[in-house]
């Protein structure tokens, strides 16, 4: 397990000073310039060597990421743009990155965009986390006014200019394209892809969409090396993570971890373990709630990191696990996911605007039990007709945590159906929900 | 301050003041001249915490819509889809407090059922998304509000209070009442998201722990 003196955001709960003033003391702003001095290629290279993942759920390697972007510009600006329209249910990690460790992502930030010869980056914050912006354009004010931002960033010559941008209440725009749409100014709607945000990103201008964790860990791994994150974890799962546990357990809380360790010992330690002791645990959702859950016979063994949730066909996602003990209403607790991915559905492709519709009355109907047992299958096949068949992530995630639940918790959902039947006899198939909402006017 | 909300209507008019107009100045300077549409969510924002102040319903009215278009060089139309399609523009007079319960999964399995009994119990609001009859409370329903280690979490305006349960939500209805607002962040004895009873991590000194770097 990761110990104190290798974590990145020592400041993760704001016990220490957020602003200037303790960020140095923690070795933020230190002699940036000379990280700067090493030059473009240097930088991208050791970012690559750090084995560094996308930690804002895809995984994808933030040094090829931003090896990217075009060497030299053909007379457009490039651009950062940092996301941090964090939203997905039980993901709670870049909010304290943004309110307790500001200039660890302003400084990363300028590193970044040296690296991708981007003079401006633009952060997205969530609507919803006026706080968190509050803090973030606190520290940038500082930073201007130190003169580490700005022209001559820092002393190293680089012109760098960094901006807030609020959201607005709308989940799609954590997707990178709807994002550059929404701070374009329009509806957050995903574009196609290609062409990529590398060639034609933010004003038809190379940009590269990073999450906050990804970016803020630049600065550390520049100053410690990229041996030295790669060191910890396992081979192509490397460095620290910040996670979070909700949920039942006995202390919810965010923290560091190194990645590659068994997600039953996080639970314990971290957690304070499941209410109730580890036999009364049900299922873990392990990164978000786009990722497919797993059931306690999986818990025992599985390691928290990308391969090895890929390898339980789940995924590591954000690594913010939501824990849920046998108390709990496994299909009530999906069904509430199915509600969420209804209410955010940009309305763009028809499979995901309808399916995500038709999921949510289905499974609306699946927690009462008031449908057939050949509907569970129907309702799979629902899930199939979307994934893979949308613009956009928004339509897989969508359709993964009910395929999650029909692959692990069949039987509790035929029980549901019987139970009802049992109670109530057989209904058929009924179209309007009991609560006598008609399906048009929700 | 609690001024009593007015029936829904749309104002003849609209006119930023200067605190907003030194608002916008700020923000235009954010975005590339060429790229100001970039700005209309930003001065969607700035309308309507201006409602706010004046009328005690943070609200964005069609006529505030029109004024952004025209300064933004947009049709209103695109102003209007923008206000439409992001939830956290309200396009209807709303309480003097907006009181948005998380209920999606993590906030629902420590308890936002609870929550969101006692905030109708509190207001006297009998379904989700009313106002109060007093024009002080209007109840929203919202999805993950990305606090959920300090979940249930009930966003009053601009604040997270968090780890909310039945009784701290009636409280802290109560306080909002007498025109106080307690400090927002955990109700609970917690630092941020640290555990319960005391950090698990980050046991060294800052000064410790830079000198390691």
């Amino acid at each position: 397990m990761l110990q104190d003196k290798d974590r990145i955001f020592t400041n993760l709960y704001g016990q220490d000073d957020w602003k200037l003033a303790g960020a140095r003391r923690r070795g933020d702003w230190d002699n940036t310039a000379d990280i700067l001095a090493k030059g473009r290629d240097a930088v991208v290279a050791e970012m690559k060597a750090s084995g560094l993942r996308g930690r804002g759920g895809a995984g994808f390697p933030t040094g090829l990421k931003w090896s990217f972007m075009p060497k030299q510009s053909d007379g457009r600006p490039h651009y950062l743009v940092i996301n941090g329209d964090e939203s997905e249910p039980g993901t709670c990690k870049d909010r304290e990155v943004m309110r307790h460790e500001p200039h660890k992502l302003i400084e990363s930030a300028l590193i970044a965009s040296f690296a991708m010869g981007a003079h401006a980056a633009y952060i997205y914050i969530r609507g919803e986390f006026f706080r968190e912006a509050e803090h973030l354009q606190y520290a940038v004010d500082e930073a201007y006014e130190a003169g580490l931002i700005g022209k001559n960033a820092s002393g190293s010559g680089w012109d760098f200019d960094f901006y807030i941008h609020r959201g607005a209440g709308a989940y799609i725009c954590g997707e990178e394209t709807a994002l550059l749409e929404s701070l374009e100014g329009k509806k957050g709607q995903p574009r196609m892809k290609p062409p990529f945000p590398a060639g034609v990103g933010l004003y038809g201008c190379p940009t590269t969409v990073n999450n906050v964790e990804s970016i803020s860990v630049a600065s550390t791994i520049m100053r410690r090396g990229g041996a030295w994150f790669a060191g910890l974890g396992r081979p192509n799962n490397t460095g620290s993570k910040l996670m979070a546990i909700s949920g039942h357990v006995n202390t919810p809380c965010v923290f560091e971890e190194e990645l590659g360790v068994p997600l039953k010992e996080i639970i314990e330690k971290h957690g304070g373990g499941v209410r109730g002791g580890w036999d009364n645990l049900l299922a873990v959702i392990p990164g978000g709630c786009s990722v497919p859950v797993l059931p306690k016979s999986i818990c025992e063994t599985v390691l928290m990191d990308y391969d090895s949730l890929r390898a339980e066909r789940s995924g590591l996602g954000t690594a913010c696990m939501i824990v849920m003990d046998k108390s709990t209403d496994i299909i009530e607790a999906i069904a509430r996911f199915s509600r969420f991915f209804k209410h955010e559905s940009c309305g763009q492709c028809t499979p995901c605007r309808e399916g995500t519709g038709w999921m949510m009355r289905m499974m609306d109907r699946m927690v009462q039990g008031r449908a057939e047992l050949d509907e569970i299958d129907l309702l799979e096949q629902v899930t199939r007709q979307v994934e893979g068949n949308t613009i956009c992530a928004l339509g897989d995630a969508a359709a993964w945590p009910v395929q999650g639940l029909i692959r692990h918790f069949r039987p509790e959902m035929e029980a549901r159906i019987r139970q009802y039947k049992a109670a109530l006899g057989s209904t058929g198939l009924v179209q309007v929900p009991a609560h006598g909402i008609p399906v048009a006017a929700e | 301050m609690n001024t009593p909300w007015k029936p829904a209507e749309q104002p003849e008019q609209f006119t930023f003041d200067a605190e907003s107009e030194a608002e916008i100045v700020k923000v235009l300077k954010k975005y590339p001249e060429a790229r100001k549409a970039s700005a209309v969510m930003p001065i969607l924002y700035i309308a309507q915490r201006q409602m706010g102040r004046e009328t005690g319903s943070a609200w964005v009215p069609l006529v505030a819509m029109d004024e952004i278009a025209k300064r933004l060089d947009m049709a209103p139309i695109r102003v209007y889809e923008v206000a439409s399609f992001y939830t956290m523009y309200n396009t209807r007079p709303i309480g003097r407090y907006h009181l948005q319960v998380c209920t999606t999964t993590s906030c629902w399995l420590r308890g936002s059922d609870a929550v969101v009994q006692a905030c109708k119990k509190a207001t006297g609001i009998n379904n989700v998304g009313e106002t109060s009859e007093d024009g002080l409370f209007t109840l929203t329903q919202v999805e993950c509000l990305g606090a959920c280690a300090n979940a249930p979490i009930l966003q009053v305006d601009d604040d997270f209070y968090e780890d909310m349960d039945g009784p701290s939500t009636e409280a802290l209805i109560a306080a909002l009442r007498t025109d106080e607002r307690p400090a927002a962040g955990p109700v609970t004895n917690r630092c941020g998201s640290a555990p319960e009873g005391g950090r698990k991590t980050l046991l060294e000194t800052p000064e410790a722990a830079s000198e390691n770097q």
